[in-house]
């Protein structure tokens, strides 16, 4: 492998926007359970939400900064490492960035301090309103990146003039169907990753016998939530899987693994595939069910990556593994969503503490899957920036050179991984500290952490205590 | 529509460096203060630091989508230099939250909070230099290949910069904070003011020297002599309020100085984006891509931003001191 300016920006490219998307994925779900929390203080008056948007607050500040920072780097790298396709795309890609910067990101940075500082300097009803508009914000920010995103995947409303592409239809460029499969898939992602993080600081608390009715309430709140959204967001992956299927044929050939066409089609669970043999080794693989997925019925022919050139294939391990990858994290969350919610409304007790343990640990599962998701979508455009029109090697710019690149992501992995390690260790610390001026409040008896305890007001409205 | 844009453009630009400016500022004079005062400092400056950077942002994303032309042009030119800026901004970004999570590590944090702004303003101020001399440039593409932009004139602008935004900094300062830090700013403002005064003059005898074609527009057109007046009379105004400590006044002041110098380099140049090279025209995206962004982003969004930002530092005017930050 020769590391050219291309290669190296496209690691760069990788790097820089895989860290800024573990951010947003996480504060686009916390900043709406803040809003949820705010509203839920307002409306019962229990402290418990004071208490836990208080605590949640602090970890958004940290997480949030990290993402702002992050983001920008992105907003520059366009026209730093992909000058040409910048230059070529810029009618199109700069007018919907240019909206995210007005709409999403002024309203949430200043709202932001308003959430920060402002608490008493602004009347209740005011607060939750600038907690509202920092969740907007933050949905609003990954809006028009989705539909940026998805323009790449599967350009319309476009024509070219002297190799600079000229918008015909914005209508068309927002509303493409393929925006509305595709947002909602990541924002349905960024709630979920919300929704477990929050569960397994619950958990965790409940496994440490700490902060029982924050826990409580985390737990419950977190879990419900997941066990709802899951089945959307497969049925939404679905959805995805469509539009790649219609749109994307050599991306879809190279997720399923399928090397030639095929009918009935089968699908391949899990293999190794092979590019060099243009074949799959210890290939487990189901008869019919290919056709099935692909098109809803038993018999359809489904296509193959033999029947692209080469030039116009993407690599097919890094989508292959992937989007398995993703899938099965999915599949686990479930699973996890759907007994811990069972537990939690039947009151089950045997086998509670491994589930606390499970739903402790779980806190990874929605970053890969949203990582993974995102390494299918786009290391499956690829060779394309723009999908079958403007190809990766000709976006590069053309001026940059080896060295260049090398030096700036040798300085941007320094910076991140300091960045990312700090931020870690002190989001580490907030959750382990938790919210911590209830703890003289709550008796917690040391040893049945499980049991209810009596101190908080939810306690008093839930009934048959067990897991919770 | 052309124009629209060109104009919104320097007005993002305008806030980007006034209001960063003068966060920036804050940062860089951070080295020079001890602990007691560090918390204050950035006390008076924390509650809008991110909304203030978030122009950078905006001023970026309007050259990408009004001048992409442009927009590819600068950023692959200042490759390097721009890395830079952004981990400078990462690292004093992050300082404000990490700084107080690590007691520790605080050194750590304050030096990139402190570096980081004075990288960052440097690194700004030398682009803006490479500008005003002219960067390498065919058919509307850079081709100085990694390191040509670099001049000592543009150093020596990175330099002015750093000058600049410290003066912004020290106004907001004297404006913000009590005691013993707004003592010491009020001992800064004139040494700044007469720096900031001393670079520009230079700068733009300096750049008149390079480009005949500068020395011709100024020769031809001596009304526009009224932004470097606007700036020498600031100047003045702003170490006669110095004097009588009128605390509201400096910041005011030096924002005008740096509004004048900002007029009189887009008269300079104007139409050019790219001194020389690339103007304001060629820049342009289609009418398709303006127009679509004045009847939302240009008309409606940019005003509502512009409302509640106002309405935002309202909230948090007034001294540090007197508020509860933490």
């Amino acid at each position: 492998m020769v590391w050219t300016a291309l290669l190296l920006s496209r690691v760069q490219f990788a790097f820089t926007v895989s860290f800024h998307i573990i951010f947003p994925s996480f504060t686009i779900g916390l900043a709406a359970w803040l809003t949820v929390l705010e509203a839920c203080h307002l409306v019962t008056r229990k402290p418990v939400y004071r208490r836990l948007f208080e605590f949640w607050l602090k970890i958004f500040g940290v997480t949030f900064g990290l993402g702002v920072v992050s983001g920008i780097v992105l907003a520059f790298e366009f026209g730093m490492n992909w000058s040409r396709l910048s230059e070529a795309t810029g009618p199109i890609q700069g007018p919907l960035l240019t909206y995210e910067s007005f709409t999403a990101f002024a309203l949430e940075a200043s709202f932001f301090g308003v959430l920060i500082f402002g608490r008493n300097r602004v009347a209740p009803v005011l607060y939750l309103f600038s907690t509202m508009m920092v969740a907007l914000g933050t949905t609003f920010s990954a809006f028009w990146i989705m539909v940026n995103n998805s323009w790449m995947q599967s350009p319309v409303g476009y024509a070219v003039e002297n190799g600079i592409f000229i918008p015909t239809d914005w209508k068309a460029i927002i509303f493409s169907p393929v925006v509305w499969v595709r947002f909602p898939h990541m924002l349905i992602a960024a709630y979920l990753t919300g929704a477990f993080c929050v569960a397994a600081t619950g958990a965790w608390y409940r496994l440490r016998g700490t902060y029982a009715v924050e826990g409580r309430v985390m737990l419950r709140m977190g879990l419900f939530l997941a066990a709802l959204l899951i089945p959307v967001q497969l049925f939404l992956g679905h959805l995805n899987g469509d539009y790649v299927h219609d749109k994307q044929p050599v991306k879809f050939a190279a997720i399923e693994g399928r090397w030639h066409d095929e009918q009935p089609a089968g699908e391949v669970v899990i293999a190794i595939p092979d590019e060099a043999r243009e074949t799959n080794d210890l290939e487990l693989k189901i008869p019919y069910l290919g056709s099935l997925i692909a098109s809803m019925r038993l018999d359809s022919k489904e296509v193959g990556l033999a029947g692209f050139p080469k030039e116009d294939r993407p690599p097919v391990a890094i989508p292959f593994f992937a989007f398995r990858v993703m899938v099965g994290c999915g599949l686990l969350m479930m699973a996890l969503a759907w007994v811990g919610s069972f537990y939690l409304l039947f009151g089950r007790k045997p086998g509670q503490q491994l589930l606390l343990w499970a739903t402790f640990l779980s806190f990874p599962l929605p970053f890969i899957a949203t990582l993974t998701g995102w390494f299918t979508a786009e290391v499956g455009r690829q060779p394309w920036s723009v999908y079958g029109i403007v190809r990766t090697a000709d976006a590069v710019t053309p001026t940059l050179t080896t060295q260049a690149v090398t030096v700036s992501l040798i300085i941007f992995a320094v910076v991140y991984l300091v960045i990312f390690s700090f931020g870690t260790l002190y989001v580490y610390r907030l959750l382990k500290a938790g919210p911590v001026e209830a703890e003289s409040v709550l008796p917690v008896n040391p040893k049945r952490p499980l049991a209810v305890s009596g101190g908080g007001p939810i306690a008093e409205t839930t009934q048959g205590g067990g897991w919770l | 529509m052309i124009l629209f844009w060109a104009a919104l453009l320097a007005v993002t630009m305008s806030l980007y460096v006034l209001l960063d400016g003068f966060d920036l500022g804050v940062g860089i004079l951070f080295a020079f203060a001890d602990q007691a005062n560090r918390r204050k400092m950035m006390s008076a400056i924390s509650p809008v630091w991110d909304g203030n950077e978030t122009w950078l942002v905006i001023t970026g994303t309007v050259l990408f989508g009004a001048f992409p032309a442009a927009y590819a042009a600068l950023l692959s030119a200042f490759y390097l230099p721009l890395v830079l800026m952004l981990c400078a901004l990462i690292l004093r970004g992050v300082a404000f939250e990490f700084r107080y999570k690590s007691p520790g590590l605080r050194w750590f944090w304050d030096l990139g909070f402190a570096g980081g702004s004075f990288v960052a303003t440097f690194v700004q101020g030398m682009t803006v230099g490479a500008l005003v001399e002219g960067l390498p440039m065919k058919d509307g593409h850079y081709i100085g290949g990694t390191l040509g932009w670099f001049s000592p004139f543009a150093a020596l602008c990175g330099l002015g910069l750093v000058l600049g935004y410290s003066l912004l900094g020290a106004s907001w300062l004297v404006r913000k904070c009590e005691g013993p830090i707004r003592k010491r700013a009020y001992r800064l403002l004139p040494v700044l003011t007469v720096g900031v005064l001393v670079f520009l003059g230079c700068a733009f005898v300096a750049a008149l020297a390079m480009h005949l074609e500068l020395m011709n527009r100024w020769l031809e057109r001596p009304y526009l002599l009224v932004f470097p007046v606007i700036g020498a009379v600031s100047a003045y105004g702003l170490l006669k309020n110095a004097e009588q400590q009128n605390d509201l006044a400096p910041f005011r002041y030096s924002a005008l100085i740096f509004m004048a110098a900002f007029g009189t380099l887009a008269c300079s140049f104007w139409p050019f984006m790219i001194p020389f090279a690339l103007t304001v025209e060629q820049a342009a995206s289609p009418p398709e891509s303006l127009a679509f962004m004045f009847w939302g982003a240009g008309l409606f969004v940019m005003p509502l931003t512009l409302i509640y930002t106002t309405a935002v530092y309202r909230l948090f005017r007034g001294k540090v001191a007197e508020m509860h930050y933490e």
